[in-house]
């Protein structure tokens, strides 16, 4: 009876992992698409870094700890758990090194009103050498 | 069944960050959506790999995880100085280069 | 000293957790690979405080359960943001600054500035970080500092 018991409880956590690991796999994704419809809509670089920021954390968090649930403790939720800490520790490294070459590269952030993708840095060949190196003595001047 | 919807859902995701990539319209645009694309990559490779039931997927998107950072950076560094071997000493370079 | 010992008993947990084979020759092997990494990276001289900074290893996962709170708040935000018709976002740069002590405990508040959506840390430098900001509102909240003191916290620093 005991038994049956323990069972019926290990039965209804195992259930209850499963039913919280389907929510959280579910809203990743959606935390991803959202990511990736803001990556489409905002109007510049920088502001579209807030978006793909988006993806990484929740999207990449929410998922991963998801099929985490649904695993349980195995050597499989170590890798995923792996997998999360690379994401969360080198994203905010490449989005940093991102917006450091962008300002370098004379990129200006969009303000509240401007056109979307203002002409200082729409397509062509690019600003002039000249032009890069008062970017980058603006940005020192500026840190 | 829930693990091909979400798996679909991160196809359309990973559609979305190529959208930007083709659309640019600066360098930094693409590199930022090809971060992203290889973030959703990473997620499809885990979650196919639980759908197919075979969680060994699992090393092959850690090894991409991996690659994707160190892809983004090196592709950075690439546009910043046009060259992946120098970098600190590239404006004596250049001066160099015009005497 | 306590800190090669400790990245090589980091460096061979990581090893076996991922191999998942526990048989002599993987497990030597383990351990040949372990000591050239940590041979390496004495002779680098990245073995200090900062590059291997054992001493948060108690402290740090309860910050970063706050994080992890704040990360999801800030991610519903910029969410909200993201799907409303009209674009509700006013990006606008400003600079805060770093109180923290060492080099070690700012990177990690860029770190942790850049990890919450809807605020990016663009230049560092000693004392200050100027940050691109979604919307006026998040600007003004990390202007308040309440993240920096708790890195300050975390790192044991006066705040």
């Amino acid at each position: 009876m005991d038994a049956l018991a323990e069972g019926s409880i290990a039965a209804t956590i195992a259930t209850a992992a499963e039913v919280l690991g389907w929510i959280c796999v579910i809203a990743g994704a959606f935390f991803c698409l959202v990511g990736g419809i803001g990556l489409l809509r905002m109007p510049d670089m920088f502001t579209r870094m807030h978006a793909a920021g988006v993806t990484d954390t929740m999207g990449a968090g929410l998922i991963l700890a998801g099929l985490a649930l649904h695993e349980g403790f195995t050597l499989i939720t170590v890798k995923l758990g792996f997998i999360l800490l690379f994401i969360v520790f080198s994203s905010p490294t490449a989005t940093h090194a991102l917006s450091q070459a962008a300002l370098a590269g004379g990129l200006t952030p969009w303000r509240k009103g401007e056109p979307r993708d203002s002409e200082v840095y729409s397509t062509g060949p690019g600003p002039s050498k000249e032009e890069k190196a008062t970017a980058r003595e603006e940005a020192s001047s500026k840190g | 069944m829930i693990y091909a919807a979400v798996t679909l859902a991160l196809l359309v995701a990973m559609a979305m960050a190529l959208g930007r990539a083709w659309l640019g319209p600066t360098v930094y645009d693409r590199i930022l959506a090809l971060n992203t694309f290889g973030t959703e990559t990473v997620l499809v490779i885990a979650v196919v790999g639980f759908l197919f039931g075979r969680p060994e997927f699992l090393d092959i998107a850690i090894l991409y995880a991996l690659i994707n950072f160190i892809g983004t950076i090196a592709a950075l560094k690439f546009f910043k100085f046009g060259d992946l071997g120098h970098g600190l000493d590239y404006e004596e370079d250049d001066e160099e280069g015009a005497a | 000293m306590l800190r090669i010992i400790s990245l090589g008993l980091l460096l061979y947990g990581t090893w076996l957790l991922l191999s998942g084979h526990y048989d002599p020759l993987l497990l030597t092997l383990g351990a040949l690979s372990c000591a050239a990494v940590v041979g390496v990276c004495w002779r680098m001289d990245t073995i200090d405080r900062e590059g291997h900074p054992n001493h948060l290893t108690w402290r740090a996962p309860w910050y970063w359960v706050w994080l992890a709170w704040e990360i999801v708040k800030s991610n519903i935000d910029v969410t909200r943001r993201i799907l409303s018709p009209s674009l509700p976002i006013d990006p606008c740069v400003t600079e805060v600054l770093a109180t923290q002590s060492d080099d070690l405990g700012q990177v990690i508040y860029a770190n942790w500035i850049t990890l919450t959506p809807g605020t990016v840390a663009m230049v560092v430098v000693p004392g200050r970080i100027v940050v691109h900001a979604l919307t006026a509102e998040g600007a003004k909240e990390l202007e308040g500092g309440r993240m920096g003191r708790r890195v300050c916290r975390m790192m044991g620093d006066p705040a």
